[in-house]
């Protein structure tokens, strides 16, 4: 949960200043901590490729993107698994849809 | 009715039609689109490629993309002419001026927020955050580069 929060953040949230996870090039900031000690267990934290590449609009026909977000079944990809912040994962849902109206991707795949 | 609006049409033409024909139909209809008023800003083909499913027993399509300036109208009478020809399987329209200009928007901030960003660990001392403030934006700084 708390991954996701912060990834909103990233994407609007810049310009308020003081951020938490930036501690300087050190591998402990990059890295999750969850729920204490429980499973010792450190996940790479996942960051939207959007934001990070700067997309301000995803489009409808480059199937080429959208293709890495439609996993086999055809389905949206969701972005607990992608990563995605919502804003981005808004615009991608509504992309894919389109693209799939003009039968750019399949609605069910076989 | 003022404002000029920006639209991306992408229609699929029956694969089986004559090459000229199908020419000749996307003149017509870039036709109707200026003959409404509409300026037709790019007319791209997109070419010849597979659907992904079938659409009336046809499994490719032609795609061309038109990319139109005007207030609506234009974009009524295409789509009410798309749809009584036979050789249009599908098309849709998209608004795009609005999210262009949202993008616009975004794009300028953050370029704004690139240029001042090399006086922000100088200046944020007076702004308020103090010394450990200006010590945190800098460690993000260097996490976003």
């Amino acid at each position: 949960m708390s991954r996701n929060f912060s990834n909103d953040r990233e994407f609007d949230g810049d310009d308020d200043g003081p951020r938490h996870g930036g501690s300087g090039g050190g591998g402990g900031g990059d890295r999750d901590r969850r729920g204490g000690g429980g499973r010792g267990r450190m996940r790479r934290r996942k960051v939207c490729r959007f934001c990070l590449d700067k997309v301000d609009i995803i489009d409808f026909k480059d199937v080429k993107l959208l293709q890495n977000y439609i996993p086999e079944r055809g389905k949206v990809l969701p972005r607990r698994i992608s990563g995605s912040c919502a804003p981005h994962q808004r615009m991608l849902a509504e992309a894919i849809k389109r693209a799939r109206n003009i039968a750019l991707l399949p609605y069910a795949a076989d | 009715m003022a404002e000029k609006r920006v639209y991306e049409v992408v229609f699929i033409i029956d694969p089986d039609t004559a090459e000229e024909d199908a020419k000749r139909l996307v003149e017509v209809l870039q036709q109707i689109a200026t003959d409404q008023g509409g300026n037709v800003v790019k007319n791209e083909l997109m070419g010849r490629r597979p659907l992904a499913y079938r659409i009336g027993r046809k499994t490719e399509g032609v795609y061309v993309l038109f990319e139109i300036e005007g207030t609506g109208k234009e974009i009524a009478e295409l789509e009410r002419r798309m749809r009584v020809s036979d050789q249009v399987l599908r098309y849709l329209t998209v608004r795009v001026d609005e999210d262009r200009q949202r993008a616009e928007k975004l794009g300028a901030k953050r370029a704004r927020r690139a240029s001042k960003r090399p006086f922000a660990a100088g200046a944020s001392a007076g702004q308020g955050g103090g010394a450990r403030g200006a010590g945190r934006e800098a460690a993000g700084r260097d996490e976003e580069e």
